[in-house]
């Protein structure tokens, strides 16, 4: 079974033309959030994407000052992009498949937020621990 | 049912965060289809919801749908939504058998007349009734009885939504959808064969947050997830607005990616969520795997004239036919293209589709 190897193909990359569209809604946005803190926040699963072109958007929005690893309900990563104010969101599930993706235009996402319930079971957890002492 | 606990303090239980469930409503909209900003609505609906008892009957079908919607493993949203809801009938899944189970569909049954929802894959044989039957019972008995106490229908998949592949010619069971035989409930249509797993959740989702079923197409499927043909959200589109097709399954064309639709793709006349949702995971959809779209989730897609013949063009308001061999051209390709989009412009203004038969009756002189 000694056959040559098959010639590459040379497929130019896929678009559907929806990546500059999409940089310029951010980019109203971040005016928005500028003039009047409105925050606006785009769904990306909503949108049809070329393989490979959501890759190059998020390549294009690069990674700013911000990490954050979120553990509830399976990971989430909140990255700040290298435009401050315009996050990307990826939530998974305990599996690592993703159940959704977002761009956050805002000051900071309301998920990296400490929650109200989250702080009353939190005292009372902290309450629990020092009676027992 | 009064004491039941609300989908929010199921998953509380279940030690998720205030956190968790806000990702979880992030989530739900976007499985919804509904924009982001939706988020905090549907976090207040949850917090007031309560575990609607649902009822799975499967009658004439290949159990393709169930195995779409188990497909993913817990704990997915998918999961929760199954922990969120009281599934208390599906022949496949449920642990009881024989005369337990038949007993478990009574009980939910009478125990939440008028409130339960109705969950229908496979079509019903209207021929001899022992061609499909449940316990010795017709599903044509079954899908009366067990309607008749129904908030609302959601079928399932092809079979049950238009009556699939039992229905195709020669139709020998004399199958049937369920809105053939059910016509004073709410019915709502998942179609697909099967319908992609987030869509099927979706509908469930719509009912557990808002008590109600989503807006519907002419053909009574949601319209957040049929509402767009794939043609149209299809990446390969710009191949086929240059006139760039593929005509055979190996050769230059289909190796650079262009447009299947020569090679029979039903793409342009077929209503679904598959070029956005995508399947497993999102990983691809049946045109990016690099064969066309088989029509699944339109009615009679069976006897559309073959997986692998090419639709012919629309040409309404020009009074001159063109077939794709005309539009082979890079300009006539985009000439074609631009008067498929009047034409959806148009059809999508008057909410009706182009099908396959409109396309025909175009055609012919």
């Amino acid at each position: 079974m000694n056959r040559p190897a098959l010639p590459a193909i040379d497929v130019a990359a896929w678009e559907t033309g929806n990546v500059l569209p999409l940089l310029h809604e951010i980019r109203h946005a971040l005016q928005n959030l500028l003039d009047g803190d409105r925050e606006t926040t785009i769904d990306l699963r909503a949108l049809p994407m070329a393989p490979g072109e959501e890759a190059r958007l998020i390549e294009t929005l690069g990674e700013g000052e911000v990490s954050v690893q979120l553990n509830a309900l399976g990971k989430s990563e909140i990255t700040e992009t290298r435009y401050p104010g315009v996050w990307l969101i990826a939530h998974y599930n305990a599996n690592g498949e993703v159940l959704g993706k977002f761009i956050e235009i805002t000051r900071i996402p309301g998920l990296l937020k400490s929650q109200r319930e989250d702080i009353a079971d939190g005292l009372q957890a902290l309450e629990d621990e020092l009676h027992e002492k | 049912m009064k004491n039941d606990p609300s989908l929010l303090d199921i998953l509380r239980q279940q030690g998720v965060s205030r956190r968790g469930f806000l990702k979880f409503c992030a989530a739900t909209a976007s499985l919804m289809a509904l924009p982001p900003g939706m988020a905090p609505v549907i976090a207040k609906a949850l917090e007031q919801a309560r575990r609607p008892s649902v009822i799975w009957l499967s009658f004439q079908e290949c159990t393709g749908c169930t195995e779409s919607l188990t497909r993913s493993h817990a704990p997915t949203l998918e999961g929760l939504i199954f922990d969120a809801i009281s599934l208390d009938y599906h022949h496949t899944l449920q642990a009881a058998s024989g005369t337990a189970a038949e007993e478990a569909r009574k009980t939910a049954m009478e125990e939440n007349r008028g409130k339960y929802l109705l969950v229908v894959d496979g079509s019903i044989p209207t021929g001899n009734a022992g061609y499909s039957t449940i316990a010795g019972i017709s599903n044509l008995d079954m899908l009366k009885e067990v309607a008749a106490g129904a908030a609302a229908i959601i079928a399932v998949g092809t079979c049950a939504a238009f009556g699939g592949l039992p229905h195709a010619s020669p139709n020998p069971t004399g199958a049937v959808a369920v809105s053939d035989i059910i016509t004073d409930k709410p019915i709502v249509n998942v179609s697909g064969c099967p319908p992609i797993p987030v869509v099927i959740t979706g509908v469930l989702a719509h009912f557990l947050t808002f008590g109600s079923l989503p807006e519907l197409d002419h053909l009574g499927r949601p319209m957040a997830f049929y509402g767009n043909n794939i043609h149209d959200r299809c990446y390969r589109r710009p191949f086929y607005e240059r006139g760039q097709f593929a005509e055979s399954f190996d050769d230059e064309g289909a190796k650079k990616g262009w447009c299947l639709y020569k090679l029979g793709c039903k793409g342009p006349v077929t209503y679904n969520a598959c070029a956005t949702t995508k399947w497993n995971n999102g990983t691809s959809f049946p045109i990016e795997s690099g064969h066309g779209c088989l029509g699944c989730s339109e009615p009679n897609f069976w006897d559309m004239g073959g997986f692998y013949n090419a639709l012919s063009e629309p040409s309404k308001g020009t009074g001159n036919a063109l077939g794709w061999g005309v539009a082979a051209g890079a300009a006539l390709g985009a000439a074609s293209g631009l008067m498929a989009r009047r034409e959806k412009d148009h059809a999508s203004r008057s909410h009706q589709q182009v099908t396959v038969d409109d396309l025909k009756r175009e055609e012919s002189p």
